[in-house]
């Protein structure tokens, strides 16, 4: 029973999720601040490029968030929500190369360096309007929601679900990979999209732009939460854990199952876009190795240690993850694949519910009263013995 | 099976199966099946292991197409044409043999899921439950004794509790034919009485077609009954008429 109003629901309901939107959007002030004020010796000090990794971190947050929002809750198993990343990234990659202008290496007025580089003579149609912020960001949430649509209208439709939609999760990823690496597709082949120079007018080297992306990513986190958050607790969110936990149940009580999991499909991928368009500038590159499907499956693991159908944990699980890989990608570069499926390994063996959700259970553990649990145990106990 | 009954005028249906045959890789698991069941009766059906009581059941809710015949819902539509969240929105409320309950759900938010309304997903997005929906599930939650168990997660609930919060989730549909496959599998004996009680309770303002094993709580329903044998019908009529037909003895009942 949810009792309260929206914002009650949306914000107490969750602690965890509390502490997420506060410690974003208070590091979306705190960060620039701190990094204007403090002089660089002082402890408080956030460097230049802890905030660039940051600012990555947080755009690969939204995207775990993104996951979550679908597996967690509609038990779909995307392994190609990279796609959608990329996507939203390449939508953002081409406004920047629009942005450059006349200040690219070959000085051509419209077409970006590797066009001129082709030979071509005029922009292909689909880079039209691509010049226009406001179009480039319609395309960072349109283009991935329609392929979201159409991939999971037939998909849904034809009632492929568990591995099967995996698998042709996959395989989407893989072949728009394949794709983008050809050069005449005219999105730079397999060195992307890169040298961008400004964003709205703003220099993308200068410390003040990565500031204004890293508290844009800050807040593009707590809000894609919120937004998960309300769709989880309505009551399309009970209709989606119904259908992860009996989808047919769910079609005999007159659910157009196949509905339900096409709006939060969609809504996930144009999560995934907005995260990915964050990203590009803050890494000033984007390339066809997003499309990776070794990428898309990091990111489950992710969700997986983070703690799955817990939103806020899917984040931290990020976080965590990616602190790991920037650690050991340093340290120890050889053993970062590995030590990521070990940590895949483990946390399915040991921590099924993942680090939010273990630690959860235990708290529970300690707030409801012995009566409470030994009533839990005493009707397991006979649902076992009506069973036999 | 005209010789067992005359046939009523098809209006008077709530569901009239003609003809339907379904086979499974040569096998007829319904082999030109015709029954009908009159709007507002209870109707048990009985039958051995492999009658095609329950794929009789997949065919009224769409989940099975059958390769013949029509199955007609309320004198005029065509259910064989549909799907089941169609049919299910038509107004047929099925429970399944297993209780498919949602198990991550507290008892209250299964009702207000099966809650009868619309189903479409912008709605769902903004729903919220009216005063008298509310008292609708208060109502319902003491029809199936669950009141006390509100807050409970289905999946913690007994295996009869389970059963029952199935046939309270069927009422919150409201449908006017409900199907049930055995209810009371699996139940003590104090539960199998309650949920004949309950089951006739419902027959007051529902049709409704039990699948059951149990005679004695298909005795207990005191309704009309209808003997499936390999995929069509083989008796129809009150209890005490199947248990003395002698094909039913043989069948069935006998061994």
């Amino acid at each position: 029973m949810t009792v309260g109003g929206p914002l009650t629901r949306l914000l107490l309901g969750s602690p965890g999720g509390l502490v997420l939107v506060v410690v974003t959007l208070a590091a979306a002030v705190l960060v620039p601040v701190l990094h204007l004020t403090q002089p660089p010796g002082s402890p408080f000090f956030v460097p230049t490029w802890l905030v660039s990794l940051l600012g990555k971190y947080l755009c690969y947050a939204l995207l775990a968030l993104a996951v979550d929002l679908i597996w967690g809750f509609c038990g779909i198993l995307s392994l190609g929500h990279g796609a959608f990343f990329a996507l939203g990234g390449y939508a953002m990659g081409m406004h920047l190369m629009r942005q450059v202008g006349d200040r690219g290496v070959y000085g051509h007025p419209v077409l970006p360096d590797f066009m001129v580089f082709l030979n071509w003579n005029e922009l292909p149609w689909y880079w039209l309007g691509f010049d226009s912020f406001p179009f480039a960001m319609l395309m960072v949430l349109l283009v991935p929601g329609a392929l979201a649509f159409v991939f999971g209208f037939l998909a849904f439709r034809s009632r492929v679900s568990g591995v099967y939609f995996s698998i042709i999760s996959q395989a989407m990823t893989f072949a728009l990979m394949l794709a983008f690496f050809r050069s005449d597709m005219g999105f730079g082949g397999n060195n992307g999209l890169t040298d961008f120079k400004e964003l709205l007018g703003f220099d993308l080297q200068a410390v003040e732009t990565r500031l204004g992306l890293f508290s844009a990513s800050c807040v593009a986190l707590a809000l894609g939460y919120l937004v998960s958050r309300f769709i989880v607790t309505s009551r399309l969110g009970k209709v989606l854990v119904a259908v992860r936990d009996a989808e047919s149940r769910t079609r005999f009580i007159g659910y157009r199952v196949e509905y339900y999991k096409l709006f939060v499909f969609v809504v996930s991928a144009m999560m995934a876009g907005v995260a990915g368009a964050l990203y590009v500038p803050q890494v000033g590159i984007i390339n066809p190795s997003e499309f990776a499907p070794a990428f898309s499956i990091e990111v489950v693991v992710w969700v997986a240690v983070g703690g799955r159908g817990t939103l806020y944990g899917a984040a931290l699980g990020a976080g965590l993850v990616n602190y790991g890989k920037t650690y050991l990608t340093a340290a120890m570069p050889e053993v970062w694949l590995f030590a990521l499926g070990a940590l895949f390994i483990l946390v399915t063996l040991f921590l099924p519910k993942g680090i939010v959700g273990t630690l959860g259970g235990m708290g529970d553990r300690f707030r409801r009263p012995a009566a409470e649990r030994r009533a839990i145990a005493l009707r397991a106990a006979e649902g076992q013995r009506a069973a036999e | 099976m005209a010789t067992v009954h005359a046939r009523p005028e098809v209006h008077d249906t709530i569901l009239y199966l003609d003809g339907v045959t379904v086979s499974f890789d040569g096998f007829k698991a319904l082999n030109n099946l015709s029954f009908y069941v009159l709007a507002g009766e209870l109707r048990a059906i009985i039958g051995p292991n492999g009658a095609g009581k329950t794929t009789m059941m997949d065919v009224v809710t769409g989940k099975t197409r059958p390769a013949t015949g029509s199955v007609l819902f309320n004198g005029g539509v065509d259910l064989t044409r549909l799907d089941e969240a169609r049919i299910a929105n038509l107004g047929i409320g099925r429970k399944f043999q297993k209780p498919t309950v949602f198990e991550s759900h507290t008892v209250w938010d299964n009702l207000e899921l099966a809650l009868a309304g619309s189903r479409n997903v912008f709605n769902a997005l903004f729903f919220r439950l009216k005063p008298s929906q509310r008292d609708r599930i208060e109502q319902v939650l003491e029809t199936v004794s669950l009141a006390a168990a509100r807050n409970t997660l289905a999946g913690a609930l007994s295996h009869g509790q389970k059963q029952w919060l199935e046939i309270g989730m069927l009422l919150m549909q409201d449908p006017e034919l409900l199907l049930v496959d055995e209810p009371a599998a699996g139940m003590t004996d104090a539960e199998t009485a309650q949920t004949a009680e309950l089951l006739k309770g419902i027959a007051k303002t529902h049709s409704v077609v039990v699948v059951e094993h149990d005679m004695v709580f298909v005795k207990a329903l005191e309704s009309r009954v209808t003997v499936l044998h390999e995929g069509s019908v083989l008796a129809e009529g009150s209890m005490e008429h199947v248990q003395n037909d002698p094909r039913v003895i043989e069948v069935y009942l006998g061994r």
